[in-house]
């Protein structure tokens, strides 16, 4: 299985995902501060790398699950930002019609397609997908995403296990920011390694640092080739931190002030927009028209949403079944 | 069990429950490759399922056939993420009370996804169940738990009563765009009854009247569709005429069937093996009162089990069911 180096324009690629994940992050939390905005909403700042990595290696056909933290997860997959602010605005022209939000963000057309707000609920979804894609014969593979906190849960066993019997094409993507909403890693985990857990199931086990673009990549790749070609799945470990606690509102008071301190001056986002100039894979010149592009597609988005009117209430009487209710 | 034979060959003779919903399962298979079977046991290398509904199957269909490790959550959620992308999964959960060990991936997921999604994605999937109070199996393999998914939107309830209505049924389930729940009752897998016309499909939401009458409505389903029918002929020959329903699709119920039948006869009675508490009695009863309140004759009788688990001991689980009596007995009340 082939470990290459991403070249300069797959590195500019993963930086322009991190950051449109990342502005369109700070941006809603500051509608959020503003008022404009109200949702319970569970920001991936800190945790861009890891999508933004992996989703340059997958197609529009390849499938996606994530769970409630997936803003980033969907934004890397392709779902356009303004179909997501319409849908975290609750607006008629959300992805999901203002009916899922940012726990249930939905795009197909993408291969985004399902987000659960239940724990561990993300992985035996994943299978289905995969083993969908095994019994057409299709190459395209689905890659599930967690939390540290769902490796606890029997859906992570059942599906690991499940997965490694029938060697389902799928990429079991664990985002270890160590804290399972409230409790430290060390509490509520058995293992030092999530990976480890990989063994088990008789599967490889990828521990990376999840602040590493290139480090995910190189994992990502592995896994993605070997699902591909028919050799099962993979669980990737990504180790990162996510920086606005759990949801918003969350003041991280269970968090040690020298472990934020250290994870907030690791931040992912400046160090590789630094690496990126000084290993000459973009210009200064570069980075900043991507950003100017950034912000204005999210000012488009914002005001897309801002602008949507708000769903009919007789949405509520739609879509529970294939015909309406009474 | 012979899944081959022709439909010219079997149609006139009896058949069971178990052959009904074995051939239903074949049908769907040969005729869309979408359809995939899977759950404890199914395979025919393990015995093809524990009442044998899905032998043979396996061994025709191959890998659209698997038999899973004991991981209901797992393999109920690989059934939610085929039928995303347009595979129509019927998995098989081996006893009914085993769904709790996989609600999430039911009422949150397959339920709710189409709702959630905006209408972007669905969930054509079917699971199939069996149980029944009778067998000794106490209070974790006996219970009857539909009015759970009937209490959650976005999933249907099936229950069929007999070899044709469960052909037909489990052929619409399996067609049907969004989650259906297929419960079966032990008691019934091997009562013979008319064999299917295979291809026929019985559309969900339809009940069937089972035998008109003028005096009072009976609507049962599963079960108690065994139950009635004799109750009912010993009430005749003292000139009772008794309407009996089989609603034969529990959620939605097939309400303008029973609200014509109840407008006629005044009097309605429910009976269902479910506990009585919170249960689709009460539902059905509700509704009734509500629509026709003022054309009652009699308040709307429930019949049903003790609000209590399924017991071990024979006398006790006797004693846990409704009896003939009580049916009787709920009848002549509502004619008092």
């Amino acid at each position: 299985m082939g470990m290459t180096q991403p070249d300069s324009k797959t590195l500019v690629a993963i930086y322009k995902k991190m950051a449109l994940i990342k502005h369109s992050d700070d941006r809603v939390i500051g509608a959020m501060k503003a008022g404009r905005m109200q949702m319970p909403y569970y920001s991936a700042r800190g945790q861009e790398c890891i999508p933004a990595a992996i989703s340059t290696l997958l197609t529009d056909e390849d499938y996606l699950v994530t769970i409630y933290r997936g803003v980033h997860d969907m934004l890397a997959k392709g779902l356009p930002a303004k179909l997501l602010w319409a849908e975290l605005a609750g607006k008629a022209t959300g992805s999901c019609k203002g009916k899922g939000g940012p726990m249930h963000l939905t795009y197909p057309s993408k291969g985004c397609m399902v987000t659960t707000g239940i724990v561990g609920a993300s992985m035996p979804i994943a299978c289905g997908l995969a083993l969908a894609s095994q019994l057409r014969g299709e190459t395209r593979v689905t890659v599930a995403n967690f939390g540290d906190g769902a490796s606890n849960i029997g859906a992570f066993h059942e599906s690991l296990n499940l997965a490694s019997v029938w060697k389902l094409p799928v990429i079991l993507v664990c985002q270890n920011n160590r804290f399972a909403e409230h409790t430290s890693y060390a509490k509520g985990t058995s293992v030092a390694k999530i990976a480890n857990r990989a063994a088990s199931y008789d599967m490889p086990g990828l521990h990376v640092d999840g602040n590493d673009p290139v480090a995910v990549y190189q994992a990502a790749q592995q896994a993605i080739e070997r699902a591909r070609s028919g050799g099962g799945p993979t669980l990737i470990e990504a180790l990162t931190f996510r920086f606005n606690g759990h949801l918003i509102g969350d003041m991280g008071e269970y968090i040690p002030k020298a472990e934020y301190a250290a994870a907030v001056a690791a931040d992912p986002y400046p160090k590789y927009r630094s690496w990126l100039i000084d290993n000459r894979h973009a210009t200064s010149a570069e980075i900043e028209a991507i950003e100017a592009g950034i912000k204005a597609e999210i000012d488009e988005a914002e005001a897309f949403a801002m602008s949507s009117p708000p769903p009919d209430a007789i949405e509520v009487k739609r879509d529970v079944y294939a015909y309406d209710i009474a | 069990m012979d899944t081959n034979t022709s439909t010219q060959q079997k149609a006139a003779a009896p058949v069971n429950m178990i052959q009904a919903l074995n051939w239903a399962l074949h049908d769907a298979m040969e005729e869309d490759a979408n359809v995939i079977h899977f759950g404890e046991e199914v395979g025919d290398a393990e015995g093809g399922g524990i009442v044998k509904i899905s032998a043979g199957l396996s061994t025709k269909f191959g890998s659209r056939v698997r038999s899973t490790p004991i991981s209901e959550m797992g393999f109920m959620g690989a059934a939610v993420g085929a039928a995303v992308v347009g595979m129509k999964p019927v998995v098989e959960v081996m006893l009914m009370n085993f769904v709790a060990v996989c609600m999430d991936q039911i009422t949150n997921h397959a339920a709710k996804l189409r709702f959630m999604s905006g209408g972007q994605t669905h969930v054509p999937m079917v699971i199939r169940t069996m149980t029944g109070s009778g067998f000794q199996n106490g209070g974790q393999h006996s219970d009857f738990l539909e009015a759970w998914f009937c209490h959650t939107p976005g999933i249907k309830v099936v229950m069929p009563s007999n070899p044709a209505d469960g052909y037909g049924l489990l052929r619409s389930a399996i067609d049907d765009p969004d989650p259906v729940l297929f419960i079966d009752h032990l008691n019934n897998y091997w009562t013979p009854g008319v064999a299917p016309v295979r291809g026929t499909k019985i559309p969900l939401g339809k009940a069937r009247i089972h035998q008109p009458g003028k005096d009072v409505t009976v609507i049962g389903y599963s079960r108690s569709m065994l139950d009635i029918p004799p109750v009912a002929a010993k009430l005749e020959a003292e000139g009772i005429s008794v309407e009996i329903i089989d609603l034969r699709t529990v959620s939605p119920i097939d309400m303008d069937t029973v609200l014509a039948s109840v407008k006629k006869t005044g009097r309605a009675v429910i009976v269902h093996e479910a506990v009585k508490s919170f249960g689709v009695g009460a539902e059905l009863s509700s509704r009734i009162h509500e629509a026709l309140f003022r054309e009652l004759k009699a308040p709307v009788e429930r019949v049903a089990s003790n609000d209590s688990p399924v017991p071990y001991a024979p006398p006790l689980e006797a004693a846990f069911l409704y009896s003939h009596a009580d049916i009787e007995a709920a009848i002549r009340k509502t004619l008092a």
